[in-house]
């Protein structure tokens, strides 16, 4: 917290902050299951902090607390006041705040999931909250869900299809769902799970680490970009670092 | 008023509910007064309103037209510190500043709280060196804002309340800082790290946005009622037309309770010089405002809807 208030989303940290992830979807699809799936995926290898957004009580955080899949000091609830979808996309305040807190707290983080309370189909995250977000759907809502469309199922960085354990106890057709979100997502990835039958997600937990690896490496980039004129100081390059790439950005000290 | 509000516009920014700050999540006790029975339509609403302005309302309204005014005694040395001599500030700007705050009931102190370059005599080097300026008087703004924190501190009896109170300032100064970024936020935020109380953010960031200390007053009010409001429409499913007419007929009594706000304020806060000497500037007690004086309304059933609020583990809003 700085004097410098205005820069702070790309500049206090040379070696960028934590992946900010948003999960939303409707009521029950599994938004929850698959936070605890990803953790138990990616919290061997990664730096996690969970924020959850319960529309009440805490019954999302402690859901997870009790999984035991993360350190229950690394999840923070925040209380939306009825309105999930204002709280990841109107007035980000509160989740900014948690997200902040858990990065003060543990310090360096690599990936902070902030999941929305269950909402509509239209319920996306801002942009000011989240880099990239995924959308949870589940077969048993019905197979036209992906046709409806809106915000939520169209623009999502990926949309997740999940419960396909279902799909013929309810009726739903895979293929007709898969077509429909293919139609609406203009190329955007579609993955189909059953967390209940893969307890880490692994489709998902491997998406979300190539958007990991390019998202680190665009930070890199533009922070190299800013500093074209260190690019002769190479012997500075990596003595705190522990990602390899070809960008000196751990040049701090010339300036244009 | 005609012509002498600039920042009418900022106020209503400040005031919209959706000004980006964390207040929509907030119900101001009126959730567990929902939830114990004690508001269930219009009728109850109205009274709980009504008798919110008058307790919790009106000292948020003081606290805030204190805090604008604190704020707004350190931007005429912000315009200075921020805007060097290579990138002068349009004149009007600083008319527009020193106007504010001749505007304002400092007169007799004025000169002295309002450090300008050419007025700290025998401090050459300090006006060249608007840092070095900044951090020696930083330090006697930062004591103030704690002062009038802890004053917020002390009207605000529960501490359910007060960490709401916290929570709701830590969020406004955040969103305020990226809207109306200055270094009366800035201090502020130095000063309580943790959060400022809520009446103390509004006012502040008030002062950031160019509001008078009224405007202040009349946005913390109006926040102070509307926040309840709103949520009972949203937990009741009340028609929100005829809660907006609730709304309405609290016009008056919202303006009034910004005048009392701030007449409240007449002989006190910063119309006493930041003192100058080290003798005073080392004492234990520093000289202070009168803001022992602002409106202490205490209202224990909001204070008692708080502590329930807090221990009701199905609740929706965070008080």
């Amino acid at each position: 917290m700085g004097a410098h208030h205005d820069d702070h989303h790309d500049a206090a940290d040379p070696r960028g902050r934590a992946l900010r992830l948003g999960i939303g979807g409707p009521v029950g699809s599994g938004k929850t299951a698959l936070v605890a799936a990803l953790c138990r995926s990616l919290g061997p290898s990664l730096r996690l902090g969970v924020v959850t957004n319960d529309i009440y009580t805490t019954e999302d955080a402690d859901f997870l607390r009790r999984a035991g899949v993360i350190d229950p000091e690394r999840i923070l609830a925040v209380q939306t006041g009825c309105c999930p979808h204002t709280a990841i996309r109107d007035d980000i305040a509160a989740n900014l705040d948690a997200v902040e807190t858990l990065e003060e707290r543990f310090g360096e983080l690599d990936l902070v999931i902030v999941e929305s309370g269950g909402d509509n189909l239209t319920a996306t995250f801002s942009r000011g909250l989240a880099d990239r977000q995924i959308f949870v759907l589940d077969v048993s809502g019905g197979d036209k869900v992906p046709r409806k469309g809106g915000p939520g199922v169209t623009t999502a960085d990926l949309l997740v299809v999940n419960k396909t354990d279902l799909a013929p106890l309810v009726g739903a057709d895979l293929t007709v769902m898969s077509r429909d979100a293919a139609a609406v997502r203009d190329g955007r990835p579609v993955l189909f799970t059953s967390i209940r039958e893969d307890k880490g997600a692994h489709s998902v937990a491997e998406w979300v680490s190539g958007i990991m690896g390019a998202w680190r490496h665009q930070r890199e980039q533009k922070h190299a970009h800013t500093h074209t004129h260190d690019q002769t100081q190479t012997q500075d390059h990596d003595h705190d670092q522990d990602q390899d790439h070809d960008h000196d950005h751990a040049a701090p000290t010339v300036t244009p | 008023m005609h012509g002498r509000s600039p920042g009418d516009a900022a106020m209503l920014l400040l005031a919209d509910s959706r000004l980006p700050a964390g207040g929509h999540a907030h119900s101001g006790g009126a959730e567990e007064a929902v939830r114990l029975g004690a508001i269930t339509g219009p009728d109850d609403l109205a009274r709980f309103l009504r008798g919110r302005l008058a307790t919790a309302g009106l000292v948020t309204a003081a606290l805030a037209a204190a805090a604008c005014e604190l704020g707004t005694a350190t931007a005429p040395r912000t315009a200075r510190n921020e805007c060097g001599p290579n990138t002068a500030p349009p004149a009007t700007d600083e008319a527009d500043v020193d106007g504010a705050d001749a505007d304002g009931a400092d007169a007799d102190g004025a000169d002295a709280s309002r450090p300008h370059a050419g007025e700290t005599g025998g401090e050459g080097p300090r006006a060249s060196r608007p840092d070095a300026q900044g951090a020696a008087d930083g330090g006697e703004w930062v004591q103030r804002w704690r002062q009038l924190d802890a004053e917020a501190d002390a009207r605000t009896a529960s501490p359910a309340q007060r960490e709401a109170s916290r929570t709701q300032g830590r969020l406004l100064i955040r969103t305020a800082r990226g809207i109306w970024p200055s270094a009366i936020l800035d201090t502020l935020t130095a000063a309580i790290p943790e959060g400022a109380h809520h009446p103390v953010a509004v006012g502040a960031a008030a002062a950031s946005a160019g509001c008078d200390p009224y405007q202040a007053a009349l946005a913390a009010a109006y926040n102070a009622v509307t926040g309840p409001a709103t949520a009972a429409v949203r937990l009741l499913g009340l028609d929100p037309v005829t809660v907006h007419r609730l709304l309405a007929d609290l016009a008056p009594a919202l303006n009034d309770a910004a005048h009392a706000a701030c007449a409240s304020l007449m002989d006190a806060v910063v119309t006493e010089p930041v003192p100058r000497d080290s003798a005073a500037r080392d004492s234990a007690t520093p000289r202070v405002a009168g803001w022992q004086s602002l409106p202490g309304h205490c209202a224990p059933a909001l204070d008692l809807l708080a502590e329930g609020h807090q221990n009701n583990p199905m609740k929706l809003f965070v008080s």
